[in-house]
């Protein structure tokens, strides 16, 4: 028998379940969504992926060594930052637009916040909007081989008609990773099978949204209408990946139930009166924006106090 | 019927086969036996033997040091060799009786029993008291206070926890198996205590063969009935037991009494089983020595003050090198670093395992992914906790009710980043404690 035992505090067993394996599962059910943007989109697609992918993991990497950090890249969560960044891109974007945004996501909202658990929006969310505003027309501009003209749900603003069953299946313009739902649907199951995520966000997210476009909408109750407003854009890439951001979510239960009806309302106002079609990312990072607040407002009871129930 | 349960929880591997199918084996210990005088929450011991002293198997070697104390009997006959400090599993030295055995077991004569019907309040508990009865789930707290509530009439459920939630274990389980009528009768005495409460023997639904055993010996007993709550970690912490069988909920200001609750667990119970129907004190307990290190892991009956070497021995040694040792289960034992310590009252098992997660995995930052408020049975934001203890934020980790925490160790075992979380959780509320004390 060895001299030397190891001696620590309880628990003395662990989980399996790892920063770099939950990770890993949302990069897995992020797959389907980019295949099917490659797919529906071509090669271009998966050339913009790639791109974003090493950039946003490179990115990292160079930061830690110049910084002479511990080198972190094997937790995957640059991967689901960069993953995430470039299937909120339209395809035909220049190969430098996924590179500096892949830098600011990573750079700016993730590293210099003091990296991993520490940023307070989301890095992908973050850098998107970077883009939108700095470089409008290129991430506006959804024109491609497969497809030309406006988004359904631009279309839908103005009043065109929409087929939805393209839009729920997927063939549609749009960026890489936003138009299918069903793809999106199946990662979104992945998550949820695999104990990610929970449907408190999206959920709340989802019927808050519907709700509010019921209301103000001008269409009623319209199954259409609000059917095109769910598949269109970005709603459901958002609630299932992006508002369920572990890091830039809210903690508590009842925290994250309030943060999803703010972003169904937040988007319900930025589609149906802002300047442009879709709202969904400004909708989460505003909802970022709030998280300590909420988090503040409703932290849980313990139990004996009022909060087994709970 | 709604699940008998709790909020939280987590279900690690449990580790159980290793050896819940071997019968118990009796361990008759070879080299002296250590009697520390803290075996339990409260006063020492108070040593009345002197060195050179010849003392029997059963005859009192220490009495008890207060109200709150129990005194410790010879589990061997021999001779005391000496009274000085020994080191026990949580790394302190404590002040100890030493027996060398003569290897002849000459016992007392324990003193005669009556039958319970005839027995006092007031007599059943300072025979239990007298035995040296504590608390053998791990806690140590001395039976005879904790059924000395101040209005037994108020009292409403015994509780006997047959849970053994804790992974590795299976004391409770084999004893159910073997000696199910130890325990139905020594709930009855606690049920005798208290004309106004009903018996509950809460077994945790992983273990069917110990329901029906128990259903069947109880079928004619009105006032006693057999719960068997969810299998989930830490379906055995008081708290979460008197919560999953009756629905009362208490938090760390309250005593299970105050919410008309006493709870024991099997081997406690069948201590006083041995007391009151046999005169016998507290002299031995079963001990789980089991992990893949183990060559023939089961359960053993072991005098107390045994050596742990020893124990390993009965098991058949070590087939593979041990890294980890633990007193007690994964998640609540004791790290130990030298098996030259005695079996106490309050010692569940040994554990021996051949990796050690904590040292193999290594830490990184929180990702807030909120798994370890979703496991906590306290309710508490161990996270958020954690991090008051690292910062000293005192205000703060009271604010947050730091001082519920029961120290299950769920999340640790749940976080994915693997921070110790319980660990710095539970040195800031000794300290917060400890402060409040004062």
């Amino acid at each position: 028998m060895s001299d030397l035992m190891k001696v620590s505090s309880n628990p003395h067993v662990r989980s399996r379940t790892s920063t770099g394996s939950i990770m890993l599962t949302v990069v897995i059910a992020l797959l389907p969504a980019a295949g099917f943007g490659i797919y529906n989109f071509g090669m271009r697609a998966l050339v913009t992926i790639l791109i974003t992918v090493a950039s946003a993991v490179l990115t990292e990497l160079l930061f830690e060594i110049i910084c002479k950090k511990k080198i972190t890249i094997g937790d995957f969560s640059a991967v689901v930052t960069g993953l995430l960044l470039a299937l909120n891109l339209p395809v035909n974007v220049p190969w430098w637009i996924g590179v500096v945004g892949s830098v600011f996501a990573i750079l700016v909202v993730k590293m210099l916040f003091g990296g991993l658990g520490q940023n307070f929006m989301n890095p992908a969310l973050g850098a998107r909007c970077f883009l939108l505003i700095s470089f409008t027309s290129i991430m506006t501009n959804f024109d491609c081989d497969a497809y030309t003209g406006a988004t359904p749900l631009a279309n839908l603003k103005n009043g065109v008609d929409v087929n939805i069953m393209d839009m729920v299946i997927g063939r549609t313009a749009g960026t890489i990773g936003e138009t299918s739902m069903i793809a999106i649907m199946i990662g979104a199951c992945i998550l949820i099978l695999m104990g990610v995520i929970d449907l408190r966000i999206p959920g709340s997210y989802i019927v808050s949204f519907v709700i509010f476009i019921s209301i103000f909408g001008g269409h009623g109750l319209d199954g259409a209408y609000i059917s095109a407003h769910l598949a269109g854009g970005g709603l459901m890439l958002g609630a299932f990946f992006m508002a369920t951001d572990y890091v830039t979510r809210p903690i508590t239960k009842n925290g994250q139930y309030l943060f999803g009806i703010l972003l169904g309302i937040l988007t319900g106002i930025f589609r149906l009166f802002g300047p442009s079609a879709e709202g969904v990312s400004y909708a989460i990072i505003i909802g970022n924006l709030l998280v300590p607040l909420i988090e503040k407002i409703t932290l849980p009871k313990a139990f004996g106090k009022g909060g087994e129930k709970a | 019927m709604a699940k008998l349960t709790f909020r939280g929880g987590i279900h690690p591997y449990d580790g159980k086969e290793l050896s819940k199918d071997k019968p118990i084996k009796e361990v008759l210990p070879k080299g002296d036996l250590v009697y520390p005088l803290s075996q339990h929450i409260g006063a020492p011991a108070k040593p009345i033997v002197e060195k050179g002293d010849h003392v029997l198997t059963g005859q009192k070697i220490a009495e008890a040091g207060g109200y709150v104390s129990a005194p410790v009997y010879a589990t061997v006959s021999g001779t005391v060799k000496a009274i000085e400090p020994r080191r026990v599993v949580t790394g302190d030295s404590v002040m100890s009786i030493i027996v060398e055995n003569d290897g002849l077991y000459e016992e007392v004569e324990y003193p005669a029993v009556k039958p319970l019907e005839e027995m006092s309040r007031e007599e059943i508990i300072d025979r239990i008291k007298e035995a040296g009865i504590v608390g053998m789930g791990g806690a140590g707290f001395p039976t005879h206070v904790k059924l000395s509530p101040k209005e037994p009439e108020k009292i409403d459920y015994v509780i006997a926890n047959c849970a053994e939630c804790e992974p590795y274990l299976t004391s409770d389980y084999r004893r159910m198996i073997e000696e199910p009528e130890k325990l139905v009768n020594g709930l009855k005495v606690s049920l005798r205590l208290f004309d106004n409460a009903r018996g509950i023997l809460a077994v945790e639904d992983n273990k069917p063969d110990c329901i029906a055993i128990l259903k069947k010996l109880t079928k004619d007993e009105p006032r006693i009935s057999v719960k068997t709550p969810r299998t989930k970690y830490p379906q055995g912490a008081e708290r979460q037991i008197i919560y999953a069988t009756t629905g009362r909920a208490l938090n760390s200001s309250m005593l299970p009494a105050d919410a008309g609750c006493i709870v024991n667990n099997v081997d406690t119970i069948v201590a006083i089983y041995h007391a009151i129907y046999e005169g016998k004190p507290l002299m031995n307990r079963i001990v789980t020595v089991t992990g893949d290190a183990v060559a023939d892991p089961r359960n053993f009956i072991v005098r107390i003050g045994t050596n742990y070497h020893e124990l390993i021995e009965e098991a058949g040694g070590f087939k593979k090198e041990p890294v980890k040792i633990v007193s007690g289960g994964p998640m609540m034992g004791f790290g130990i670093f030298d098996l030259d310590v005695p079996t106490t009252k309050t010692a569940s098992a040994l554990l021996c395992l051949t990796q050690d997660d904590v040292s193999a995995m290594e830490e990184g930052p929180c990702i807030n992914c909120g798994r370890c408020m979703e496991v906590c049975p306290s309710r508490l934001t161990p996270g958020m906790l954690s991090d008051c203890a690292e910062h000293y934020d005192e205000e703060r980790f009271l604010a947050l009710d730091g001082l519920e925490c029961v120290e299950c160790g769920c999340c640790s075992f749940i976080c994915p980043a693997k921070r110790p979380l319980t660990q710095t959780i539970k040195s800031m509320r000794k300290m917060q404690l400890a402060k409040k004390k004062k």
